[in-house]
């Protein structure tokens, strides 16, 4: 769900960014897409302007015609309430879109441009849903999205890989949804426990996590899955129909999964229906990454079971002769009005109410008191209803655990410990984080950069052995725990790592390399006495300079004539011929340390 | 730091593949198989030469099964609850799936058919598969804090993978079996570019080319179908998966475009089963069988029935799949005594027939009669025929992987010992790197690589970001980026090495810089009195350009500078820079300094100046 809007963004002619996303995201997102696409396309050939351009409403808002009030009121001050709505995407838009993304697998480490290493951890929210791990060369940051600790279907949210960071971007903001009030007298399914709210820092870590872990949160959202297949059998047994508008892949197949086995094991006769331009597709799909779902279910892949249950109600296989699930691509196909029968259980998308097959069977059931819908949270069911009214059908609005609850934040970051975590304004609100035993949390909000404090201090670099053991090493005078080099070879980044490996081509400096850079003072006697060996003659001579520092001279008379011109901080050597320029200067090199 | 590479099974031969790789103290086996072609002691790896004691758990980090082949995952199950080695195990999640039902088979058929006592039993199987851990393709995985690992398509059979395992600075790559062309139904082996130490590979086929397989594939439908238009029956011995599944393919598709309509038997519900699995690991297989898999599940064979065996007297033609493989024991075995006298029947082998096995003395020679395993004989008078296409790589595919990943080292299993030593000097002399064919028992060591690591400070790093190119022009222009030579890195007893800019190793060694410089005053032009001094700086650096190559200068009214090269019209009647009279009395000089790092530099200009007042005063004596 979350990139049905990626279209908007790839489709902007300046975007050239890579896109990372798990297969299965991509995958199901893309179904998501083209199902939205689809539905639109039908609504469009029956409200919609017969060309592809915008509807003639939006067209007239921009011209001069339009009273300057009337302008404010749609565009919002700003003018980017309804001024900045766009058309909706495309099959081509979707599929030139999917075609920027690069994939990646459970788990598996993608290097970009050999500077980061980007990694894909399960968030156990839903099929293919990840938080991102990110090394780079002087820090690691890990994304910490909407997750669900323990999950009834997904792979759990992976604890282990995301401990000992640099930087946690905390992104989770179900927290703040989760305090809407539901309408329509709808249950309410989100009771505040406050079990956690009173954590021991000090615990130890095994405890902390498996307090973290516990299955209370799972036993909760089973409790709700069996709530709603309940009433669905309940208006089934009263002789009413349930529509079922959830679009969450993972809710609607443990649904699926444990409607199938209800009505199995009733005396009910109920046949459920899918229709859905993609449920054919996405539910074969669903049982072919063992990856993304949760140990209990992999264990079932051993004995050679569908992994969601319900695959084995479905037509498509052939040794199942008693038919319970029908998928059908939209509400006109051809074999639905031969198989139909209510009443029945129908999962129809959109969550929304305005489009696609939802629409029609509300239409029929919405005055029929015994019949049932189903709808998300997050949305308005008063104004979602509004077009049906009045409405006779019981509503039934569920929130499903659709992220870390707030209380538990404490905990997951004093398990996961990382250094500085940005945490969003609007969280921070909500919840004290001050007394945490960690070295920072810093609060981010929308369209504000934040910069970060840098972490490491220095960064690694890594030396092959092979030119490690080439560089010429120099002792150091009255140091002798020190040895020192000058480096050769190539830097390159590799992995996200600096590295030195032997160059292509070294340019043999002529003879032995010469130090460029000194330090210390010279001492002017062994100076003498260094040259002298060489066959240089000098006498020194002390003066001092206009501004009260110490000059010395060591004039040259053989074999021609120079000058050595020293003080604390530099020496210059005076020579008209080359050679004794050179010889004196590796007299220096002898008093003086240098690289 | 070393390698060592420990052949336990599969070393200059085919079978209970077994290798144990020691990289830097972490202990890892790759494959834990049995021979098939041996009843005695020999059919398992002698896991004893591990650990005497028998603890393994302390000498094994983990062990990686390839793909669930029997020569691979054979003796897993003996291995983990008969030895007790309780450890972690990692498989890919179609080995895992598959691999209890190829164990639980040739349990069955070593215990029911051929009565032999149980080596491990169905409780053996199931407990053994709950210690598996499944990864995915590419799936990072660190098993502890050092080792992690990492798996590639390789294509053999359905989940086969190639494994990647890296503990420190070191890493290996495992091939396992694999397959360097796509498959009917499976891709090609598929590896990224890795900086490996030691390259392990199977070398089945170490000195088979192949072509194309199309003329292959012809072959053995031609084969099939001259013996079933004959009235005969084609018998084909197979494992439940991987050859079935591409030849039922083959055969299928065959059937449908010639409109034959004799039956195509499965001769158990393994293969059945097995296809479902096909079904639900769709993502395993090729992309041709990926894409058609939304429309049309491609193992949905239209022509194959169940076998009965009630059929196998049957008057009539028919094909017929049969497990095991090899005929080494099994139904295909009692169906090919059946069979097997009369001339119209064919028995066509696909892949490797393990020494040992009824198929292999049916590939060796053209022999009339066969002994089976208890003692009866049985003449052979049908049609052999050996599938030539093979899940194996060939040589060159061996060469071309060997090639693109560059290992340091190369380690051959899983061949025969002829043909393997020809590849090792094949890939010693053609790629240049060392190999290595060790027998059972045998232990490999090579060097690995280890880096030496180091704090860089961000001077260095931001002045390695900038090209610092260096012209030379010797011979011919020579281009040299020296931009690391600016890096010194600095050691100190007991301490991290720290890499530092030039400027800042004196801070780090709490001294203070000294710079020392060159000077001198030189006489530049015999005083005329008409000239300008900026037309004398002009006329210099026209001429040092001229000398000296690449070199940029920049001049103003009085100076001149190219680097660090200093000089300054010096109108001091004595200057310290000037240490001797010059020659030519009446001088213009320049007065100059430059830094060590420039030392030729220097001199080169100021030898171009020096020859400029040898000019000049030659003009004036011509003059006076």
């Amino acid at each position: 769900m979350g990139l049905l809007g990626l279209p908007f963004l790839t489709q902007s002619p300046g975007f050239c960014a890579k896109i990372y996303m798990t297969e299965a995201t991509a995958k199901i997102g893309q179904l998501m897409m083209e199902d939205l696409v689809s539905m639109h396309k039908e609504f469009r050939c029956f409200y919609g302007p017969g060309d592809s351009s915008y509807p003639g409403w939006i067209k007239d808002l921009d011209s001069q015609k339009v009273p300057a009030l009337l302008k404010k009121v749609v565009f919002g001050e700003s003018g980017d309430d309804l001024g900045s709505w766009m058309r909706l995407y495309s099959l081509d838009d979707v599929e030139s879109c999917m075609k920027k993304v690069q994939v990646v697998k459970f788990a598996e480490e993608v290097c970009y441009n050999g500077t980061l290493i980007i990694k894909a951890l399960s968030s156990g929210l839903d099929i293919g849903a990840c938080n991102w791990l990110i090394n780079g060369p002087n820090a690691s940051l890990s994304y910490v999205s909407n997750s669900i600790l323990v999950s009834l279907h997904a792979r759990n949210f992976d604890i282990n890989g995301l401990k000992g960071l640099d930087v946690m971007v905390y992104s989770d903001f179900s927290c703040l949804q989760s305090a809407e009030v539901t309408e329509n007298g709808c249950i309410s399914p989100n009771p505040d426990n406050n079990y956690l709210s009173t954590i021991s820092i000090d615990n130890k870590d095994e405890d902390l996590a498996a307090s973290l872990l516990n299955t209370e949160d799972s036993l909760e959202e089973m409790e709700k899955l069996a709530f709603v297949c309940s009433c669905a059998a309940e208006s089934a047994d009263a002789g009413g129909s349930t529509l079922i508008t959830i679009t969450r892949v993972g809710i609607v197949l443990q649904l699926l999964e444990l409607m199938s086995d209800y009505i199995e094991s009733s005396s009910l006769k109920v046949p459920i229906f899918v229709i859905s331009s993609v449920a054919e597709e996405l539910l074969a799909y669903t049982n072919t990454i063992p990856e993304w779902l949760c140990d209990q279910r992999q264990e079932e892949l051993i004995s050679g079971e569908p992994w969601f249950d319900h695959l084995k109600f479905i037509k498509d296989l052939k040794f199942i002769k008693d038919e319970k699930i029908h998928l059908f691509p939209a509400i006109h196909s051809p074999n639905l009005i031969t198989s139909w029968q209510e009443p029945c259980i129908v999962f129809a998308p959109h969550c929304s109410l305005r489009l696609g097959p939802s629409v029609q069977l509300l239409q029929r059931w919405r005055g029929d008191p015994k019949s049932l819908l189903v709808l998300e949270d997050g949305i308005s069911s008063g104004l979602a209803l509004l077009p049906f009214r009045p409405v006779a059908m019981k509503v039934l609005q569920c929130s499903f655990l659709s992220g870390i609850r707030l209380q538990k934040l404490p905990t997951l970051i004093s398990i996961l410990q990382p250094k500085i975590v940005l945490v969003p304004d609007a969280v921070s609100q909500r919840i004290n984080l001050s007394e945490m035993k960690i070295n920072s949390i810093l609060n981010f909000s929308e369209n504000k950069t934040l910069h970060v404090p840098r972490i490491a201090d220095n960064s690694s670099v890594e030396i092959t052995t092979d030119l490690a053991s080439k560089l010429s090493w120099r002792k150091l005078r009255q140091r002798e725990n020190f040895g020192i080099a000058r480096l050769k070879g190539e830097l390159q980044m590799e992995d996200g790592k600096h590295r030195l490996v032997t160059g292509l081509e070294q340019e043999e400096s002529s003879g032995k390399a010469r130090p460029l850079r000194y330090w210390g003072t010279v001492a002017q006697e062994p100076l003498l006495g260094a040259l002298l060996k060489m066959g240089i003659k000098g006498s020194i001579e002390h003066s001092t300079s206009e501004n009260g520092s110490e000059n010395s001279m060591i004039h040259i008379a053989n074999p021609s004539r120079g000058l050595i011109e020293t003080s604390e901080m530099c020496t210059a050597i005076v020579a008209e011929d080359e050679n004794v320029a050179y010889q004196i200067l590796q007299g220096i090199d002898e008093v003086l340390d240098g690289i | 730091m070393a390698i060592d590479c420990f052949v336990l099974g599969a070393g200059q031969e085919i079978g209970k593949s077994c290798v144990v790789v020691t990289i830097n103290g972490k202990r890892i086996m790759f494959d834990c198989g049995m021979h098939m072609g041996c009843d005695d002691h020999n059919r398992y790896p002698d896991f004893s030469l591990l650990s005497k004691s028998g603890d393994f758990d302390n000498v094994i980090s983990c062990i990686i099964v390839t793909h669930f082949h029997m020569d691979h995952v054979g003796a897993l199950p003996y291995f983990t609850e008969v030895c007790g080695y309780n450890g972690p195990i990692y498989m890919s999640y179609p080995t895992k799936a598959l691999s209890p039902l190829m164990l639980e088979d040739y349990r069955r058929v070593m215990v029911d058919r051929r009565g032999e006592e149980e080596l491990f039993t169905t409780t053996h199987i199931t407990n053994c598969m709950k210690k598996v851990i499944a990864i995915d393709l590419k799936q990072t995985i660190q098993v502890d804090e050092d080792l992690q690992i990492r798996a590639y398509y390789a294509g053999h059979v359905l989940g086969a993978v190639m494994v990647y395992a890296k503990v420190g600075d070191a890493a290996i790559v495992y091939t396992g079996d694999y397959n360097m062309t796509t498959d009917r139904h499976l891709g090609a082996a598929k590896i990224d570019r890795l900086q490996l130490d030691l390259l392990i590979s199977e070398s089945t086929y170490a000195t088979t080319i192949r072509g194309s397989k199309y003329p292959r594939e012809r072959e053995f439908l031609q084969a099939v179908h001259k013996c079933v238009a004959g009235g005969g029956k084609a018998l084909i011995p197979s494992f439940a998966l991987g050859r079935a599944q591409e030849l039922c393919m083959l055969l299928d598709d065959y059937w449908e475009r010639m409109n034959i309509k004799v039956p195509i038997y499965f001769s158990s519900g393994l293969t059945i089963q097995a296809n479902m699995y096909y079904k639900m690991l769709i993502s395993w297989t090729s992309q041709n069988v990926k894409e058609k898999h939304n429309t049309h599940n491609p193992f949905d064979f239209k022509n194959v029935k169940d076998f009965d065996r009630s059929l196998i007297h049957a008057p009539g033609p028919c094909v017929l799949f049969a497990t095991p493989g090899m005929l080494c024991a099994g139904f295909s075995l009692e169906v090919f005594k059946h069979w097997a006298p009369s001339p119209l029947n064919l028995v066509a082998l696909p892949g490797y027939s393990v020494a040992g096995t009824v198929g292999h003395k049916l590939m060796a020679g053209k022999p009339t009669t066969v002994d089976l395993y208890n003692g009866t004989k049985v003449d052979v008078r049908c049609k052999i025929h050996q599938v030539a296409f093979s899940p194996h790589t060939d040589a060159k595919g061996i060469m071309d992987l060997t090639k693109f990943l560059s290992p340091k080292n190369v380690v051959l299993v899983h061949g025969e010992k002829p043909s393997m030593m020809i590849l090792k000097d094949k890939i010693t002399s053609e790629l240049d790197i060392p190999c290595f064919v060790p027998a059972n028992g045998e232990t490999v060591s090579v060097a690995s690589t280890t880096f030496v690591k180091a704090n860089a400070s961000d001077m260095f790093l931001k002045s390695c970001s900038n090209p610092n190119l260096k012209f030379s022009n010797s011979t011919q222009l020579r281009v040299t980026d020296q931009r690391t030579s600016d890096g010194v890195l600095v050691i100190e007893k007991s301490k991290k090495a720290k890499i530092v800019y030039q400027d800042e190793v004196s801070e780090l060694l709490h001294e203070k810089n000294h710079v020392v410089s060159l000077a001198y005053c030189c006489p530049v032009k015999a005083k005329g009195e008409s000239d300008n001094d900026v037309d004398l700086i002009k006329q210099l650096s026209a001429k040092i350009l001229k000398t000296v190559s690449g070199a940029q200068i920049h001049e103003s009214e009085d100076c001149l500078q190219v680097g660090s090269f200093k000089g300054s019209l010096c109108l001091k009647e004595k200057c310290m820079h000037r240490p001797e009279i010059s020659s030519c009395s009446e001088a213009v000089f320049l007065c100059c300094n430059w830094s060590v790092a420039d030392l030729e530099l220097g001199w080169e200009i100021i030898n171009v100046m020096k020859l400029n007042l040898d000019n000049t005063c030659k003009v004036k004596g011509d003059l006076l």
